[in-house]
Parts: C-alpha cells; structure tokens; sequence
C-alpha cells in the first residue's frame, strides 16, 4: 500500500484538527473496508486518524429505554453487550452475524455506517430502529443520515461519536447473505415501535439501505409472517448482479421480512 | 508390516505444514532481492501503441522496466503448447502466437505488457501503476458460442474465425444409426461453467542469475520442475539446461495450474540475467483470477438414444470449447484426448460420436484443472442419463445397471479400451450406504418441514496416467508421459527415494516411503522422499492427470526391485546360501528355513564397505528406473448426493453425499479419502457455487472473493466414502489414481439431486440459490400454463 501518516488523538478534538490538517485524511475507526481498499491501491489517503483512542467513543451504556453505543464500539462488543442483549436483541444477533470474528473484533459500529456499505447490516438497524446518530458537531436522524451508497450526511472532517438506539417492542433482523462475499445480499430489519412498524432493507437497494412502506403498512396491521405475503413488493429501484437479479432480490425481501417476523422479539 | 501399503500412515509432511514451517517459494530470501511486478493490460482486446515507463524509472528504488519487444529481441521464445490436434479434414490446429509479454497486441484483461523491477514488493506494484500505456481498444470476443459466429471479432490474425480446430472421435454414420433407430431420444444443452482453479497458495517466483557461473535458479510453484526446465530450456531460451536449475519447494495446491510455465516465471528469469538482481514475484489473489489458467468452459449439445427396452443405441455430441486468448500447454488435450475419448462413461453403447470446435476468445488461457475433460465428459453423460431415466420413467440407477459394461477388457467405440471395474459393485455399496430404500421418508419428512428432498446420482469412469508414451506421441503430444524413480539405501541403510513426481498437498512424502516400507519391512521413518528439485532428481514429467500413483510409484516399486535383487545377490553371497532362499522382511535378510540372517543395515553396509561382494559386482546400492505403463488406468466409482433445497429461497444443502469409489490397489486409505473429501468438495464447488464471469466487453467480473464464490465448508456435509476394488492390470501396483475421481464425478450427482428436488431438469451449474429459484419459478409458470 502507499505510506499514509498515521495519528492516534486523544480527543475528538484533536481528531477533528488532524483531519482538518491533512491533504486528504480518513478516520480509522476499525479499518475492516478501509485497509483492504488501500491495499489494494483503490484508497490512498495522506492520513489515517485513528480515533480508538478517544475517552468514550466505545462502549454500551442503557437509560431510560435507549441504548447508546460509543462510534468506535466493535462488533463483538455489541454482540456480547447485556444491555444490547437486554433491550435490543435483534441488535446483539445483527452484530454477531457481521464478517467472521476477526472483523467482528476489529470492525465498528461508527465505521460501518459512516462507509454506509449498501450490503453492510448495520444501516439495517440505525434505519429500522429509527436510530440517532450523533456527531462531534450534531445529531441526524436516520432518514437524514443514509444518502445512498457509499454516501451520509457526513461533513468532512465530520466524525462519528455515537448511535442512540430507541429500544423497540419487538425486533428482528434476517439476512440472505452473498454466496461469495456473505456481506448481506438482502437484510431486513423489522421493529414494532412507539411508532408503529418499521422495516429497513439492506443489501437490496440500488440507492443504499431503504424502508418498505409496503411491508410496513401490512405488519402495522397485522405482525405476522404470513402478513408478508401479500405486499407487492417491486423489484423497482433493487440492485441487479451476478448474484442476485433485482427480481430474486424482490423475492428475498419478502422472505426475509418473514424470517424477520417470525424471529422477533 | 504396519507402515506398508495400506496402512493409514498419517502424513509425515503436516508438521511443517500445520505448524507454518513449511517453505514456500515465497518465503525464499537473496542478499540481492529485487521484487517484480506487471503491468497489465486493463483491455480484453487492445494494440499497444506506446510504453512510456519514465515516471516509473524516476522513482528512487526503481530498478529496471522491461517489455515484451525488449525480450523478443533478447530472442526469448514464444510460449508453446504441448499437444497438436489435427481436425477432423486432417488438417493441422492452428493457434495464435502467445508472446511472453505483449509486443503489440494485448489479447486479454490481465496479458503482461511490461515487468517492473524495483527494491521493494510495494514500490514495484506501485511504479507498475505509473507506467503509462497508450491502448487502442479494439473489439473484443467473450463468448465461446459466439466465437464462431460471422463477423466475430478475431482474437488472432492467424486465425480464421477464432477456429483453432475441429476434431472428432468415434463413428458418426454408427452413431446416427444409432439414434434413427431408437424409440427414446434425450435432447440436452450444457453449459460447463468457468473455473478457476484458487490454489491457496498463488504462483509465485523467485528467478537467480549467477553472473560468475552464468547459472540461472529459479524458485518456482511449479507441479513439474523438470518439464518447466526442459521448456524454459528448449524453447524459451533461457539457459542451456546444465545451466538452469529448477527447484519447486513446498508448494500449496496445483489442481494443474501450476503444471504450466507461465510469462510470469520466463520474464523474471530473464529480468534477473539483465538486472543481475535475484527478482521475486508472486501473485496478488487478483492477479490470480485474471492470470492463473481457468478451466472446463464447453458448450455442448448433446442426444443419447435408447430402445424399448432402455438400452443406448447412440450418442452424438457437439461441443465448443473455449481455449481463450492462448492456447496453453495442454488446453489443447483436455476437451479433446480427455473428453471426447470418455464419452462412452461406464457404459456399453454402440454408436459414439463426438465434435469438439476450439475457440479463441479474449479472455484468459483455459486449460487443464483437477479432473480435466473428464469431468466436462461425465456430467454430460450422466445428466442425460438421469434426464433419459425420468423420460422413461425408470429407476435411474436401473437404467445404469442396464447399460453398464461388465467385461473387461473393454473397447470403447472412442479410442480407450478399460483395463478392469465392477460398475454393479460400486452401485450397489454406495446405494447401502446411501440408504436410498429409505429416500421417500426422508422426503415425506423433508416435505413437511417445507423442504424439497432429491436423490441424485453419478456412475463415471475416467483416464489417469495418460500413458504409454509412444500413444500419447502418436495422438499429438509433445513429451512422453513415463516416470522415473530411483532409490538410494545409505550405509546405514536408511533409504532416499527420489521421484520426478512432485508432493503439492497429495502427501507423497507419506506414500511413496511406505513402498519401502512395504518392500523391505523397514520402519517409515528411515524413508525419505526426495523431489522438487532438477539438481536432485533424475528427471521426470512430474504430478497431474492422478498419475502420481500407477505412474510414479510404479516406477519406485520397480527401483525398489533391483535394489531388492541386489541386496540378495550381497545377502546369498555373505550368508553363504541361494539367492532363492534369501528373505526380505522386518528388517531383516535372512536365509529361509535357517537361523542365517543378516540386519537390513548390515547389507547396506556390506555394499559400501565392498570387502565382500559377489565376484563382479559394482560396490553401492542405488537403482533405478523408468516406468512407461502399458495403458491409462480407468478408476470408476459411484456417487449418490441427497439435497433439501427451501423453495423459497432456492438455497440447496447438501444433506448427504456417498462415494463408493474403485480406485484399485489403496496405498494409504486416510490419504485417498482425503482426495476424495476434496475432489468431491470441488466438484460441488462447480456445481453449487463457482464460475468465472467475463463482462460483454471481456471485463473479469470475478476478480475477487467478494465475487468468485469458493465453496466454503458449509456448503459441504461430511462425506461417506467407501471404497470397491478391482486392481489395475496396467501397472505393478495395482493403482488407478485417485486424485482427480471426486472432482471428476461429483456435479452431476449434485445436480442430478437438485433437479429430482426440484422437478425440472431446465438447470445449468453453478445451481446457485438464484438459478434454482428461477428454475422453480419457471417450471411453476410452465406447469401452470399447461
């Protein structure tokens, strides 16, 4: 790979000027994407500023209902998280199911959705549990944040500090994975909230992770597998490719949502 | 003796390897390493206009850029192919010129336009990028059915209509005959998927120039040093071969790959003589995709013809075989020699013909890999059967036994006479094992569950050690395919077997000592085997075709006759008896019938020592031999693959799989059951999940892991397998090779199984969950509709 200057920050704030200082600076938040594109000379950043290193940016901590996950929290930690197991656990299992273990040890929460992978699993659930995401200078909700693939409302040298998670009801989250690269092909992530059903697909989508009004009016009536079956499901606007035509993935949508479904708790 | 043959030895050689002590080409180091890295060509079809290296040469640790023009006129030769087909008019094949690296047209996506020499790996990868290439993009051929189509762009100049030859093998007027006269015709399009192979370890070179002695070496991953010496020698002008060692160390899989001498490995032997640097490359797992030889990628129609009674009248094939932008080392054998000649599978019919048309196209040489046109033949044939036996509304497998051939030995209508097999004997103790009486139950049960359960099977034969030489020479190839062994008892009476085969995972170092062991009684750890390298070995043709086995050990076991004879001519002499009466056994050489004996160490001694020899003897012991078997050797075997695919998904599991394999005479029956665990794993790969995809314009799609889907150990059960054994009459041993059987029978059992689950035989590999939901979903639409 090419040579980049490496910074570990103790504070966000220092993050933010290293960022700021570099010609063209990226976060290291668990380098699981990051590493292997510049290894293979797709990315060449100047600077990598690793943020692992910052008070409070991981962990899990739990009141009043909402989970709040520090942005360089990794995906083994959340699995493993009581309160994660506790309140949300569609989450615990979602984070699990990511990668193998040593990208579940290594990869983050915040790196994830600030790469907003359109296969990635977390999006799933910041969109489906009706997530906040919260950075150095704001908070966005996820409607806001998801700007198709590869694309948030990030700013530059905007970083990541943490996800609030809204515990739901119920939730569930099932995925098809890739056959060769079992990133998710197409996950769905359901929740019965305060606010009624919501439903998020991943993996499926050729503008990134979306919600399904379709699906969610049906389990909004009716929470139920078999609730599935009669939603049209439009193989409009999915992703087509070796793997997967649009129609196969419009298929998997709806099977996964009654995987979902029938998981939830 | 407990260490002989059949004894389940553990493999001597997983210490090294499992403890990450074993050394691989690149893990060699020179005080003077350089490190090598191509540009390639981004273009499936291109000319090349210009090479403007400036950018890279100013970068400080640069070393040297070297392009394709630069090593024609150094007078490096032009790659060969080792096997001329001549077409069905007689006329010779014609292929392109395959330059080493390209001097004006680059032909596909990944060809080597220029090598970059430099201090470091990163830096040469790095400085490659910077070379600029001036390309103009010319139209590019993909698809091997459209190869011959008018107006198909022309990979070769020379080569009129992408056409390298159109061959044929059997009796066209006896096949048609054949198929007038039959009551039942099945009808069927093929496509066999493009591989590609995926060692684990990539190819990889380390090239050493020695100015003083003017001597090249070169570290290579290679199945055969002595042939990648001999071509590198006589046909690329690298060295004289005395001047020129090959050493191919621990090597991590081949599966034929690495049977071929690559651009890669010429250019760098040749970089090192002009940079008077040792230069190393090795493959980047991308470089992999694009460079390393693919495999299978036929197009076929075909029609099986049968009787009232179900019996084949004939069977006419048409196939087109896609050889890529070059015609590779044996691409030329595999869809022909190797396929064409199987076509008649483990039964007895009449009328056989066969067409095979070879193409060019621009995407990467196709060539031989784990199984090798025999597996492109048996999916074939044992499809249609499957399909013919729905048709007819038989039990397949009675179908089968219908047909089979049962006296040995047999003359196929396409070439290759069987030496031996008891095809019934397979059937039946792979259908116990499968407890196919119990199949509709596990069905009703799986059926409940919302799952689709089927049963599919596959009766193949197929050719290992492809041999004699002088038929092999008188079909088109280049070399002959004996082997050569010798073996060395020390003083001390330890022995060195040294072999032209070469260990690339097969765990030869375990099997060929337990010959010894076997022959002499003497323990296993006081056998070694020696390979790999020219300056070591004798020569030989090296490990592909699951030719190790009849061919390489039966060389070994002849070596280890005359030595065996020479120990009682010292024995008989010393002990003052018959050479008759001498016995080799535990270690021991002893007159039988008496209390006389000698220790084995003791006769190793005696022939160094050379104080007491039979009058006339030469003082040593050390012989050797070369093994040219009489014939192929046929293994044979059933497989029976039981699937549960969820139709709403179309995911497949693989819920059981037996093999009942005829692999003659077992060395050792851990070692064989783990080539059949992985041969079988491969050939469910191709089935289940692999295949290499070139976009319209000749892009590789799957260049990576995220996209080219390897089978993963969740996508296999855990495999039962017996064996049933008929020995070889073709060579001393008994052996038939079992390398290459899985690989070879596996996918039409596990496609046989999903159509039965599934209802349709409207299904090509790879049976992705996608294809087969399509599958489902079609045949829903068309049962529907009728």
């Amino acid at each position: 790979m090419h040579a980049a200057k490496y910074h570990k920050p103790a504070s966000v704030a220092d993050a933010v000027a290293a960022l700021s200082g570099a010609e063209d600076g990226k976060v290291l938040a668990g380098g699981q994407t990051l590493l292997p594109t510049m290894k293979q000379h797709l990315a060449a950043p100047s600077d990598l500023v690793d943020i692992r290193g910052i008070d409070g940016m991981s962990g899990v901590s739990a009141s009043d209902g909402v989970i709040t996950i520090g942005a360089a929290t990794t995906h083994a930690e959340v699995a493993a998280s009581s309160a994660v197991q506790e309140h949300i656990p569609a989450l615990a299992c979602l984070a699990a199911g990511i990668g193998d273990p040593a990208v579940r040890h290594m990869g983050t929460i915040g790196g994830s959705l600030a790469n907003n992978d359109p296969a990635a699993d977390y999006p799933a659930a910041v969109l489906g549990l009706g997530a906040t995401v919260v950075t150095n200078a704001r908070e966005i909700s996820p409607e806001d944040f998801f700007e198709g693939m590869f694309a948030t409302a990030l700013d530059d040298d905007e970083i990541i500090t943490a996800i609030r998670f809204p515990a739901p009801q119920a939730s569930g989250y099932a995925k098809f994975r890739n056959p060769a690269s079992r990133y998710a092909m197409t996950g769905v992530f359901v929740a019965q909230t305060g606010d009624g059903v919501r439903v998020a697909v991943t993996g499926a989508g050729d503008d990134g992770v979306f919600r399904h009004d379709g699906l969610e009016a049906a389990l909004g009536a009716d929470f139920s597998a078999g609730a599935c079956d009669g939603v049209e499901i439009s193989a409009d606007g999915l992703l087509s490719d070796i793997h997967a035509s649009a129609e196969y993935r419009a298929n998997l949508i709806r099977q996964m949502a009654k995987r979902a479904v029938s998981g939830a708790t | 003796m407990s260490d002989g043959i059949g004894a389940r030895v553990k493999r001597r050689e997983d210490k090294r390897f499992i403890t990450g002590k074993g050394k691989y080409t690149d893990d060699i180091r020179m005080d003077n390493q350089a490190y090598a890295a191509f540009v390639r060509s981004p273009h499936a079809s291109a000319r090349v206009t210009n090479i403007d290296a400036s950018a890279a040469l100013a970068m400080e640790g640069v070393v040297a850029v070297h392009t394709g023009p630069e090593m024609k006129e150094d007078g490096i030769g032009d790659i060969i192919t080792g096997w001329a087909i001549t077409s069905k008019d007689g006329s010779p094949m014609t292929c392109g010129v395959w330059n080493p690296m390209v001097t004006e047209f680059a032909r596909y996506v990944g060809d080597a336009i220029a090598i970059v020499i430099a201090d470091t790996q990163d830096l040469a990868r790095i400085a490659a990028e910077a070379v600029e290439v001036t390309y103009e993009e010319l139209p590019a051929c993909v698809n091997p059915a459209d190869a011959l189509k008018d107006g198909a762009p022309q990979v070769h100049g020379n080569v009129p209509g992408n056409l390298i030859f159109d061959w044929e093998v059997g009796d066209e007027a006896a096949a048609d005959e054949g198929l007038a006269k039959a009551t039942h015709v099945t009808e069927i399009d093929l496509i066999n998927n493009r591989l590609s192979p995926n060692a684990i370890e990539p190819r990889s070179a380390v090239a050493i120039f020695d100015d003083a002695e003017d001597h090249y070496t070169l570290y290579s991953t290679s199945q055969n040093p002595h042939v990648a010496r001999l071509v590198l020698s006589a046909f690329y002008n690298v060295a004289p071969e005395h001047k020129l060692r090959v050493i191919a160390p621990d090597v991590g899989g081949g599966f034929g790959s690495k049977i071929y001498i690559y651009p890669e490995e010429i250019a760098c032997l040749w970089a090192s003589m002009k940079t008077k640097r040792s230069v190393k490359w090795t493959a980047q797992r991308t470089e992999s995709f694009m460079t390393d030889a693919h495999a299978r990628d036929h197009v076929t129609k075909a029609r099986m013809g049968f009787d009232a009674d179900g019996k084949i009248t004939g069977f006419k094939i048409d196939t087109i075989a896609n050889i890529g932008a070059y015609v590779s080392l044996f691409a030329t054998a595999t869809p022909t020699y190797l396929y064409g000649t199987l076509a008649s599978g483990v039964y007895d019919i009449p009328g056989i013909y066969c067409n095979v048309k070879a193409v060019h196209t621009n995407t990467a040489p196709v060539d031989a890999y784990r199984g090798a046109g025999r597996p492109e033949a048996t999916y074939m044939i044992e499809r249609l059967i499957e399909m013919s036996a729905r048709q007819l509304g038989m039990d397949p497998a009675e179908l089968r036994r219908k047909n089979f051939i049962r006296e040995f030995p047999y003359q196929t209508p396409v070439i290759l006479q069987y030496d031996s097999g008891d095809f019934d004997a397979c059937l039946d103790k792979a259908q116990a094992l499968a407890d196919v009486a119990g199949f509709p139950a596990r069905k009703a049960e799986a059926a409940a569950r919302g799952k689709l359960r089927g049963i599919g099977y596959s009766t193949f034969i197929e050719a290992c050690g492809i041999a004699p030489s002088a038929a092999v020479g008188s079909l088109g190839s280049a070399v002959g395919l004996w082997e050569s062994a010798e073996v060395r008892v020390n003083p001390v009476g330890t022995i060195e077997i040294l072999t032209g085969c070469h260990s690339h995972g097969q765990g030869h170092e375990t099997t060929f000592c337990q010959l010894a062991a076997e022959k002499f009684g003497v323990p296993i750890d006081n056998v070694k085997l020696v390979h790999g390298d020219t300056d070591a070995v004798q020569f030989g043709m090296g490990t592909y075709g699951s030719r190790s086995g009849p061919v390489g050990m039966s060389a070994v076991m002849k070596a280890l006759e005359k030595v065996e004879a020479k120990v009682k001519k010292i024995a008989a002499h010393q002990l003052e008896a018959s050479e008759d009466d001498i016995v080799i056994e535990g270690g021991e050489v002893s007159v039988a019938g008496t209390d006389k004996k000698m220790a084995w160490h003791e006769v190793g001694l005696a022939a160094y020592i050379a104080h007491n020899l039979p009058e006339g003897m030469e003082p040593g012991l050390k012989e050797g031999s070369f093994f040219d078997p009489v014939n192929f050797s046929f293994p044979s075997g059933c497989f029976i693959c039981e699937v549960e695919v969820d139709p709403d998904t179309g995911e497949t599991e693989i819920v059981q799989f037996v093999s009942a394999d005829d692999f003659g005479v077992i060395i050792n029956p851990m070692i064989v059951e783990g080539q059949v665990h992985g041969g079988v794993t491969q050939g469910i790969g191709q089935a289940l999940t692999e295949c290499v995809v070139y976009d319209e314009s000749g892009q590789l799609v799957t260049g990576s892991y995220m996209d080219y889907t390897m089978p993963r150990a969740d996508n296999v059960p855990s495999f039962k397998v017996e064996h049933s054994s008929t020995p070889s009459p073709t060579n001393p041993l008994g052996i038939k090779g079992c390398g290459e059987a899985g690989a070879i029978g596996s996918p039409p059992a596990v496609i046989n199984a999903i159509t039965d689950a599934i209802g349709t035989d409207n299904l090509q590999m790879p049976a992705t969950p996608q294809a087969v939901w399509m599958a489902l979903q079609s045949a829903q639409t068309s049962m529907a509709a009728e």
